[in-house]
């Protein structure tokens, strides 16, 4: 595995009961790139992406984040499973962006944004208030940071919940269909602290349903579908002329 | 417009009493029954100010050495007995929703038997412990007779705060239940142990639902310290039979403990609206008044 590989999951598989959730999913994604995962709902793309930070369980199959295999340590021939504060210490370096924003209701945006470096981080406080401000601010919220979030709309909530993950200084970010719970018109702000994200360098694997934003800013688009992958591609490619027929039918109705 | 002018001059008439004030209807039914209300009340009123009671010994033993200890062993009692249903109801309450079948099986039992007896039964049994059991303790570490560590302090605490702890767990699973399963989501992928985001993430969220039906049951434990009386737990109650069986002004002294009742009661619900206002921060219905 060469050093600027970030993610690399193998043979993903994750089974519902009887039901296949992902089959043998492969990935790979290298340092500063911008990864959208595409295709019809239940095709798997936010099961995959959960089992990333662990909020799912895989069945069989290994993902290495950095470098280091998430939720397992190998010994002989096991893979035995880490402990609950091994799994907590992996989390700290993968950012999560919710569909459902899922920020604390008892908390200020600050405090949500603050939250997980004082806590968990042990960093100092004073330190991170400021870095917490700046990024509030350079999401447009320098004025709503002692807002709670039932004062905040759906697209000004979502816009804390990546400052909040941004503030972890994580080695990447996943975003999981963030803007398929807001409001038509407030679809755009949350892309545009996206698009300021992307170009300033950070990983982001994005599960979304905005091709637009998927071909002006990703640099690679992967199609799944009934939990396979079916086709990963540089996005320009994919778009426009994909190879499989599924992927062209799906982008066409998409698009219609 | 033509339509308009075409029709009668008196539908133009119909849509002058636009200006006209407007007289709200009378509830002729509410203002009978509160007159009624309002009689036999002063009935009542008048019925204790004529009735045989002398004034002069409410007043005079309401701030008696007796009736004061009594009311502290009152507050003892119902701060432990409520420290001790707090703590067994979460405990009770994590092992309800733990996965791990043994546990959430003695919870149910837990919650099934404490919460079937009466608390009053539960007291005498406790009392009377020492008759099955004369000796307790770890076979060749230590031994004690029950009789001297099961004073009526200690069976009514553990009688009362044990079936407390069984009402109390279903409201902490309520209070854990009502918390929405992102919020797990994030506090994880956030990096928090399971510790932690109980402590900073789930519980205080919880508190919000948990707070009033615990203020609740504080306020019934302040009276239930009451059956205490029964295994001679000198609680307020307690101290004023004492009393009125050397005087013979029952009615006086139990108005004294009824009075201290109230003024307790009172003094917790104040604190209970506190302490919801700072569970509730963040959510709607306190930013709106805000």
């Amino acid at each position: 595995m060469t050093k600027d590989i970030i993610v690399k999951a193998v043979d993903v598989t994750k089974l519902f009961g009887p039901f296949t959730a992902l089959d043998k999913v492969n990935l790979e994604i290298a340092k500063g790139e911008v990864c959208c995962i595409i295709g019809p709902s239940g095709s798997g793309k936010s099961t995959f992406l959960r089992c990333i930070n662990q909020l799912e369980k895989m069945n069989s199959g290994a993902i290495w984040v950095n470098d280091e295999l998430v939720g397992y340590r190998r010994e002989g021939n096991n893979l035995y499973e880490i402990s609950d504060a091994d799994m907590a210490r992996q989390r700290r370096r993968v950012g999560m962006v919710f569909q459902r924003f899922n920020l604390f209701p008892h908390m200020t945006a600050l405090e949500n944004v603050m939250e997980g470096p004082v806590q968990v981080l042990k960093e100092p406080v004073a330190e991170v208030r400021k870095r917490a401000e700046e990024l509030l601010a350079r999401v447009g919220l320098a004025d709503k940071i002692g807002h709670y979030p039932s004062q905040l709309s759906g697209g000004q909530q979502q816009r804390v919940a990546i400052a909040r993950a941004m503030c972890m200084r994580p080695d990447l970010i996943l975003f999981d269909e963030p803007t398929s719970a807001l409001d038509p018109e407030l679809v755009s702000e949350v892309l545009d602290v996206m698009k300021d994200l992307a170009a300033s360098g950070m990983t982001m694997i994005v599960v979304t349903h905005e091709l637009g934003f998927a071909r002006n800013v990703a640099n690679t688009v992967a199609f799944m579908e009934a939990g396979k992958m079916v086709e990963i591609g540089p996005a320009s490619e994919l778009l426009t002329s994909p190879k499989s027929p599924r992927t062209a039918e799906f982008i066409k109705a998409v698009h219609s | 417009m033509s339509i308009a002018d075409a029709t009668s001059t008196t539908t133009d008439q119909k849509y002058e009493i636009a200006h006209l004030k407007l007289v709200p209807k009378r509830h002729v039914g509410r203002m009978i029954a509160a007159a009624i209300v309002l009689l036999v009340l002063a009935a009542i009123v008048r019925a204790f100010s004529v009735g045989q009671i002398e004034w002069s010994y409410v007043r005079d033993f309401l701030f008696a050495p007796a009736i004061l200890d009594g009311l502290k062993s009152t507050l003892i009692m119902t701060v432990a007995a409520m420290a001790l249903g707090i703590v067994l109801g979460v405990v009770i309450a994590i092992m309800r929703v733990s996965g791990n079948p043994v546990l959430s099986s003695i919870a149910i039992g837990y919650v099934w038997i404490f919460r079937g007896a009466p608390a009053l039964l539960q007291l005498m049994i406790w009392f009377n412990l020492a008759l099955i059991f004369p000796k307790m303790g770890i076979p060749g570490l230590f031994e004690f007779r029950t009789v001297d560590v099961m004073t009526s302090f200690v069976a009514a605490m553990l009688g009362l705060g044990i079936s407390q702890g069984a009402y109390t767990s279903e409201v902490v699973r309520s209070g854990l239940l009502s918390v929405d399963s992102g919020q797990y989501e994030a506090a994880r992928a956030i990096g928090m142990t399971q510790f932690r985001m109980l402590r900073r993430i789930v519980l205080p969220q919880a508190m919000r639902v948990m707070v009033p039906p615990i203020g609740n049951e504080v306020i019934g434990m302040v009276k239930l310290t009451s059956l205490a009386s029964v295994i001679q737990y000198s609680e307020i109650l307690h101290n004023a039979q004492i009393i009125y069986f050397a005087n013979t002004r029952v009615l006086e002294l139990l108005l004294v403990a009824c009075f201290w009742y109230l003024v307790v009661v009172t003094l917790l619900s104040i604190g209970q609206y506190y302490i919801e206002r700072y569970f509730g921060r963040g959510s709607k219905s306190i930013t709106a008044s805000m």
